[in-house]
């Protein structure tokens, strides 16, 4: 099939930046999105035209990487998958595709469509871990968990951190990604003995971050490619107000 | 010629370690402030690494080229990771895993690397435990464990499919932090692209920031390469598209010896290549093999559907012929029998380079649910990519290039030959053998960061003493100027043909005759291939841009450049070992069944190779294998 791509493309994080139409042809709907950016790409070379710079690297969904905005929508049409698992047969022959970076303050462009995302990293080093040294632990098996809330610490743990629910709020608001993080070690015994100073700390990193106040539209979790429940969030806003309440913590 | 000394402690294999620990010299707790010790990769051996070593004190300066450390290849682990807890009962035990992987590894392995691996594998579980990584659990609460490929007991610890990705931000929080402390600086999208040396010792390394270009240097009391592999060599593998041999070839041209290059597993369960326009390949996690039977037509050329193919014309080749493994069997033995299903033309798919992985028993005797508890994630990852449902059709899978068993030489000490620069993780080549087991990559990347080093390290650092390292020194400003006079080279060239181009080239030159399975005689053949397009490259590569910006083509230049050269050496290494072992199968050298056969009186050795200068032919250096606890047999899964 034959597509038109119009993506975004800038120099670097001062200059401006705008659309440019492509024409790609002769695209397998067997390709994934990226490897049609990768002939493209490739097609430019062959110009003399500088290739559009784009994050990824593991190709398969997991290391958080990718992250087009592509006809409106972060990581694409379909969901519960990443840029990197989308593949040209959710496309058909003719089809105008709009490719942007992610846009939220808190992710300046880099380049054409890499944007920043150090604000994530910053918001963990601020509290997402439980404080233990290596060494000195007890054995794995001292320490039972329910199933039930082991399952649930998993499945927020899924985060890859790739920034498609800061992407798609209208406020890019960062509160599900560190709600992910916050529920995971909320719901384990091993987070519990710095629960509350850890949702404060990272809550008052992501503001720092300039991240925008979170107003429940549920954007970010429909859009999230590992599909993070909103729930997360409640539960982030609970372990805070906590927090806050507990006077250990003022 | 240097004498390769390994640093193995003498004495029963089992108290090896702890009477090295014990004789290893420390740094009195109010000095290890005054060492830099520099991190280069935050996978899970640079990220358990360079975490412990800034909880100990020392100060750390950590690389990494993705965007964050969190992003590093190890987190697309699927399957596991071993440990000898035991906790099922079911008779495994430290020496039982040290066993295992000895012979799974096709006895090309150090005993006494192995056995401190083993031993070291219950703590790393107890870590992670303690940091928060959701484990798969049973309903009383404790930890669930499952089998995998080359053993017979249940000792894989799992977190859905996910186990890397756990395991990596179990260590990425750990690194965070640390970083949040002030006690490690994080340099993220940075590449490290040279290693600085002063007085035969590294001091330092050059990076490039890959952001704005900028070329400069940092300094240190020694450096930890935690690079990971160099399955990328042949450009389809299922490694992250970035993952690259550049800063360990850049230390081996600097005088770090090369181990077993030509040891690379190809993994057996990937999802076949559908077309010209494949950037990777996409692993199914071998735990898969649990359940899934392994099968092709009994008919040559037979390209009926699946499902009208009635039992007794299907053709379950793994339990047939390895009855008591079945379809368990190491890797190097599953995908070799793949491999000539297909060659004998009963191959399946549209490609015909394929085979089946079936899990209609499974569902029949556990119910779709189980099934979907126990892989859904891998089976929507298949019908994502393929656009067709495993739960009703078999799967099709084809052996892809998975990971690398060879690697930069080490000592007992996780040292190479060039002292205080340290390699550890996939980077190395210490602990595997000719074919790494299931699930011990992230046990070993973390077993070598957690546990190794902070032990190790200090001994070295300990005898030079903590005095600053001169960042004056003419050194630096050397390895600066040369990795920018190499930017300076690819950009001048403005050739005719992408770097893509050459390294699609160079994958197919590696895959058809330095691959699943070699000769002497298309092994010469690409010696002569690679030579060529080596010439070509540096005519004619085209690299469009500006060195002072982000340049995504620019970066994977100095890696392809490196990948070629690598290239000669895995085939020179592939063409000097006479013999089969593991990953490593030269079809002059099998059995009468077609199992690798070995040979144990000439090629019991670790082949380490030492760069001589440019296009001058590497030495050969041999690290002989002493075998003392494990007797070596011919490996049989039957
Ligand atoms: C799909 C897949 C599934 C796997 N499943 C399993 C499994 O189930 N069980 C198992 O045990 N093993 C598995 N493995 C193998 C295992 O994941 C890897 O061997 C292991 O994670 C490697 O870890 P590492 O820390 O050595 O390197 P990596 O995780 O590859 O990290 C390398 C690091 O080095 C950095 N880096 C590299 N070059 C430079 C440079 N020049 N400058 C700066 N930084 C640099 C990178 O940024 C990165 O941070 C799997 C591998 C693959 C591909
Ligand atoms: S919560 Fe979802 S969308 Fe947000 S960073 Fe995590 S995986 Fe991405
Ligand atoms: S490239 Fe890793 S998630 Fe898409």
């Amino acid at each position: 099939m034959n597509l038109t791509v119009k993506v975004w493309r800038q120099k670097n994080s001062k200059s401006e930046g705008k659309m440019v139409s492509y024409n790609v042809k002769d695209v397998s709907p067997d390709m994934s999105f990226l490897e049609m950016f990768d002939v493209l790409n490739e097609d430019l070379i062959s110009k003399g035209d500088e290739p559009i710079a784009f994050d990824h690297d593991c190709r398969e969904g997991i290391c958080g990487m990718c992250s087009m905005y592509i006809n409106g929508r972060a990581h694409g049409p379909k969901t519960g998958i990443t840029t990197c698992q989308l593949h040209m047969r959710s496309f058909k022959d003719g089809d105008t595709i709009v490719v942007e970076p992610w846009r939220a303050s808190a992710f300046p462009v880099i380049k054409d469509l890499v944007v920043d995302r150090g604000a994530f990293d910053r918001i963990i080093n601020a509290g997402g871990f439980v404080s233990v040294n290596t060494g000195g632990v007890p054995d794995a098996n001292a320490i039972p968990i329910s199933k039930i809330d082991a399952d649930a610490a998993f499945d927020a743990a899924t985060c890859i951190g790739c920034g498609a629910c800061v992407a798609s709020c209208k406020n890019a608001s960062a509160s599900l990604f560190v709600a992910a993080k916050i529920t995971q070690l909320a719901l384990l015994p091993q987070g519990q003995v710095e629960r509350a100073s850890r949702v404060e700390k990272m809550v008052a990193q992501m503001e720092a971050e300039g991240f925008g106040a979170c107003t429940n539209t549920g954007a970010c979790s429909v859009e999230c490619p590992k599909e993070i429940s909103q729930d997360t969030i409640a539960k982030m806003n609970r372990e805070y107000y906590a927090a806050k309440a507990s006077s250990k913590n003022l | 010629m240097t004498k390769l000394d390994s640093k193995i402690p003498e004495g029963p294999v089992a108290e090896k370690w702890t009477k090295h620990k014990f004789n290893l010299k420390l740094v009195n707790p109010a000095n290890k402030r005054k060492y830099d010790i520099i991190v280069v990769g935050t996978g899970l051996a640079g990220a358990s690494a360079a975490a412990t070593l800034a909880e100990l004190g020392y100060n750390v300066k950590a690389f990494c080229f993705q965007d964050s450390p969190r992003r590093a290849h190890s987190i697309a682990a699927q399957g596991g990771i071993n440990a000898a807890k035991n906790y099922q009962n079911d008779g495994d035990s430290i020496f039982r895993l040290f066993y295992d992987t000895v012979k799974g590894g096709d006895y090309r392995a150090r005993e006494g690397n192995v056995y401190r691996l083993a031993e070291v594998s219950v703590n790393i579980i107890d870590q992670c435990v303690a940091q928060g990584v959701p484990f798969a659990r049973e309903y009383g609460g404790l930890l669930d464990n499952r089998s995998f490929g080359g053993a017979q007991v249940s000792r894989t610890f799992y977190a859905r499919g996910q186990t890397g990705q756990q395991l990596l931000l179990g260590a990425y929080s750990a690194l965070s932090r640390q970083i949040g402390l002030g006690n490690v600086k994080m340099y993220s999208r940075t590449e490290m692209l040279d290693l600085v040396m002063i007085d035969g010792a590294a001091k330092g390394i050059v990076t490039r920031d890959l952001v704005t270009g900028e070329i400069t240097s940092h300094a240190g009391h020694a450096v930890l390469l935690c690079t990971g592999g160099y399955g990328n060599v042949f450009y389809l593998s299922t490694n992250a598209q970035g993952s690259n041999v550049t800063a360990a070839w850049r230390a081996h041209k600097k005088g770090a010896f090369f181990a077993n290059p030509c040891f690379t597993q190809i993994h057996p369960t990937c999802i076949p290549v559908s077309g010209d326009h494949q950037s990777k390949l996409t692993l199914m996690s071998e735990s898969l093999r649990n359940d899934g039977r392994v099968w092709v037509p009994k008919k040559v050329g037979d390209k009926r559907n699946p499902s009208e193919i009635a039992e007794d014309e299907r053709d379950y080749f793994l339990e047939r012929k390895y009855p008591s493994f079945g379809n368990l069997v190491p890797r190097d033995v599953a995908s070799r029998n793949a491999k000539e299903q297909c060659d004998a033309d009963k191959g399946v798919g549209s490609s015909g380079l394929a085979v089946y992985l079936d899990f209609a028993d499974a569902i029949k005797r556990l119910g779709e649910n189980s099934v979907r508890a126990k892989y859904g994630n891998l089976f929507d990852m298949y019908a994502q990519i393929t656009g067709e449902n495993p739960y009703k059709n078999p799967m099709r899978i084809y052996p892809a290039v998975h990971y690398t068993m060879g690697g930069l030489w080490v000592d007992y000490n996780l040292m190479t030959t060039i002292p205080g620069l340290y390699a550890l993780g996939e980077a190395n080549f210490s602990d595997h053998g000719a074919n790494r087991l299931g699930a011990s990559a992230l046990m070993q990347g973390l077993a070598d960061g957690y546990f190794v080093i902070p032990y190790t390290v200090g001994d070295y650092l300990a005898g030079i003493g903590p005095k600053a390292v001169d960042k004056n020194h003419p050194a630096f400003k050397e390895a600066e100027d040369k990795v920018k006079a190499q930017t300076k080279k690819f950009l001048s060239i403005k050739g005719t043909k992408s770097v893509t181009h050459y390294h699609r080239e160079l994958g197919r030159i590696m895959w058809d005759y330095c691959g699943m399975a070699r000769n002497a005689e298309g092994l010469t053949k690409a010696k002569g291939l690679i030579k060529e397009l080596k010439e070509d490259f540096w005519k004619n590569v085209k690299v469009l841009g500006e060195g002072e910006e982000l340049n995504q083509s620019l970066e994977k230049a100095g890696r392809v450049a490196d990948f070629i050269e690598l290239g000669a050496l895995m085939v020179e290494d592939a063409l000097n070992r006479n013999e089969s072992c593991g990953g490593h199968f030269r079809e002059e050298y099998q059995t009468e069944e077609n199992e690798a056969k070995r040979d144990d009186d000439n090629y019991a050795y670790v082949a380490a190779w030492e760069f001589k200068g440019e296009d001058k032919a590497e030495e050969l250096h041999k690290e002989n294998l002493k075998f003392e606890t494990v007797k070596l047999t011919q490996r049989s899964y039957k």
